[in-house]
């Protein structure tokens, strides 16, 4: 039996407070109203000085580059389909080039001239603004600057809770499929992946509430779900979103959500008791059950998983659609959760609580780190490279808003999720050493959780993001949980099976 | 020494054979060569053969091919003539490299298998019209057999490798 060491529940729960900390600070610091929002806009030209004219020219004369030369007058035909991103971008930029404000906004000048919020072109409108008109402008670039810093911290609080709930949710795929697969060497790691997967009550709860309090509009996470866009004359009516309102609706959306972690809760559940049971069985019944409802559970995760990344992340960006996306979400949480399952195990086998763990049990484990960081990149490549081929408005500027406002995190991602395992792990001697698939492990659940930043932040916070006290905040908090619970299941039960058909083969595991 | 005179000691079972191995070595008997019909995992181990070095072959010959196609698509796309071709902006290798990814891709996928396959047939003398080395037919069907290089005494040596629980041994002078 495990016994929690002190060090390391002192270690969770100060995460946790600390979590707690940062994430009340995210909250108390985010501006009230715009007036709130025009002290901090001043505060950003003064700091900044006068230097955002030239920065904004720069950006205007970069962007035929960076983009193929037709891009500028494909988007101005198709001002009038072009997403609501941009036609944010657009009240930005017009509002602040006379008031010379921010500068980040200015990097879109080429995308965001072409076009009026309200489908003129702006070009020429600017400067035959009225006093009145640009006085309507500003406000309306205070409220959508308000928006963006007031999803800060809640946005901070949802990619922590998202990507810590679904490596707890990618350890129990990985579990079933092993389960499926009659695998030989992983039964000894059964326990370790059942202790990591109990995690996923605590998270499902926590993120279910934190979905609920998004339907109750405490902030703007999902702007599908504001008021009135689906109403025909009111300011806020999107033609877009309101075609696909018989989806993305609060009360089906949330049925949807609250059936999904239902579900994966049941089988994690059940999985978990009938292996206890198969314990103290005479015979392999509760071994068979646990097949069976292993493999019905693969296929309902696959078609829950994919539905789950269009709910729960693609409907941030909701005037933009992927179809792999739902893969792509996938290999992303399914690695993270293997490698939570390789440093996990790494950690217990250091303690010597693993006696039949060997360093070929490590060695499959870093392979499938490599094998799946290599299908994410698949993945990621495949949807980057297709729409930026195609390169139609639409589609494009989901990733035109991140390689503009997300350069670093959005190519440091690959950096970490692809460059950096291949070169590390595509050694079968350096998969065996515990100091390279943990130092590769920290790096590829980095890497993950920025994925998740790119994948939320672009379409909550926009150019506003950064990862500061409350993003850190709320990444301790949820690790410090995740530690807390997985570490306390695992001093519920013995850490090795004892009637698994396949047992004997995993302690002699040989590769 | 007398020594071109080898012993082949042929056995009949790949854990037989195993045994026999690791007890050759123990008596410091060298083994020139065994010949197997299928390949027995752990044998080159037990024999103490360096491991092979031909995935570090093929991770080089991978960057050469990830060299090659870069030089290739930069030189033709970029550098040659630098057409607009459906506006793909072709004013610098990163910013159309999406569009060379695939061949970038797949060159290094094939210089690495095929020159790692050429290196393996090179290394192991392996080419059409090549004449077999085999010692005895039966060996690529259903028998193992060790040759052992023949040092000091002949007759112990024979006496020897029968206590291995070989099948037949036999003492052959090698030209």
């Amino acid at each position: 039996m495990y016994t929690f060491s002190s060090k390391l529940k002192t270690l969770s729960i100060v995460l946790i407070l600390l979590g707690i900390f940062g994430i009340g600070y995210g909250f108390l610091t985010a501006p009230k109203n715009i007036e709130d929002v025009q002290k901090i806009l001043d505060a950003e030209s003064a700091h900044h000085g006068g230097g955002h004219h030239e920065a904004a020219k720069e950006a205007a004369h970069e962007m035929p580059k960076v983009l193929p030369a037709q891009q500028n007058q494909s988007v101005e035909k198709e001002v009038a389909h072009e997403s609501e991103e941009v036609v944010m971008e657009a009240k930005d930029t017009i509002a602040v080039k006379p008031l010379d404000t921010v500068a980040t906004d200015s990097a879109k000048v080429a995308v965001a001239n072409v076009e009026h919020h309200d489908g003129e072109y702006a070009a020429p409108a600017e400067h035959h603004q009225t006093e009145a008109e640009a006085h309507a402008e500003h406000e309306d670039h205070l409220k959508h600057v308000l928006t963006q810093l007031q999803n800060k911290p809640w946005a901070a609080l949802y990619v922590a809770c998202i990507f810590i709930m679904l490596i707890s949710l990618g350890a129990l795929a990985f579990y079933a499929i092993q389960q499926v697969a009659q695998a030989g060497w992983s039964p000894v790691l059964f326990r370790v992946m059942q202790g990591i997967t109990a995690y996923l009550p605590v998270g499902s709860v926590i993120f279910f509430v934190l979905l609920i309090l998004a339907g109750m509009h405490y902030n703007h996470l999902f702007v599908w779900m504001a008021e009135g866009v689906t109403q025909k004359g009111h300011e806020n009516y999107d033609k877009l979103v309101a075609a696909k309102s018989g989806y993305l609706n609060f009360p089906f959306w949330i049925i949807r959500a609250a059936i999904f972690l239902i579900g994966w809760n049941l089988y994690r559940y059940f999985s978990r008791k009938n292996c206890l049971a198969q314990d103290e069985s005479s015979d392999n019944s509760f071994y068979k059950k646990n097949f069976k409802m292993s493999a019905t559970f693969l296929v309902f995760f696959i078609v829950t998983e994919s539905i789950m990344s269009w709910d729960w992340i693609m409907s941030v960006d909701p005037h933009w659609f992927s179809t792999l996306f739902g893969w792509y979400v996938f290999a992303s949480f399914f690695v993270s959760g293997i490698t939570t399952i390789a440093m996990v195990t790494l950690y217990l086998k250091s303690k010597g609580y693993l006696e039949f763990v060997n360093n070929s049990h490590i060695h499959d484990l870093a392979k499938f780190m490599f094998g799946i960081s290599v299908f994410w990149t698949y993945l990621w490549f495949s949807q980057f490279m297709l729409i930026w081929y195609a390169d139609i408005p639409e589609e494009v500027t989901y990733f035109w808003t991140r390689i503009e406002l997300y350069n670093l995190p959005f190519f440091g991602a690959v950096v970490m999720n692809f460059v950096f395992p291949i070169l590390i792990l595509i050694n079968s001697d350096f998969k065996r050493l515990t100091w390279v698939v943990v130092m590769a492990g920290i790096v590829i659940l980095f890497g993950h959780y920025v994925d998740f930043f790119n994948m939320i932040m672009p379409g909550t916070v926009g150019d506003r993001w950064f990862i500061g006290i409350p993003e850190i905040g709320s990444l301790c908090f949820f690790i410090g949980l995740f530690i807390l619970v997985v570490f306390t299941a695992l001093t519920k039960v013995p850490l090795l099976a004892k009637r698994n058909p396949f047992i004997e083969e995993s302690k002699h595991f040989h590769y | 020494m007398s020594s071109n005179k080898v012993i082949y000691a042929i056995y009949n079972d790949d854990d037989v054979l195993m045994d026999a191995v690791k007890k050759t070595r123990a008596a410091h008997h060298h083994i020139e060569e065994v010949f197997t019909p299928f390949p027995v995992h752990g044998l080159d181990k037990a024999m103490g053969i360096a491991p092979t070095r031909l995935a570090i072959c093929a991770f080089i010959y991978g960057l050469c091919g990830l060299s090659f196609a870069t030089w290739m698509m930069n030189n033709i796309m970029i550098s040659d003539w630098p057409q607009d071709i459906g506006g793909k902006p072709s004013f610098s290798y990163i910013q159309n490299m999406p569009a060379f990814v695939p061949v970038m891709f797949e060159m290094t996928v094939f210089f690495a298998a095929h020159l790692m396959v050429i290196t393996f047939y090179m290394r192991s003398r392996l080419w059409p019209f090549k004449e077999a080395e085999n010692p005895d037919v039966r060996t690529t069907d259903d028998h193992f057999l060790m040759e052992v290089a023949v040092k000091g005494d002949e007759a112990d040596m024979v006496t020897f490798f029968q206590n291995t629980g070989a099948v037949e041994v036999k003492v052959i002078e090698k030209h």
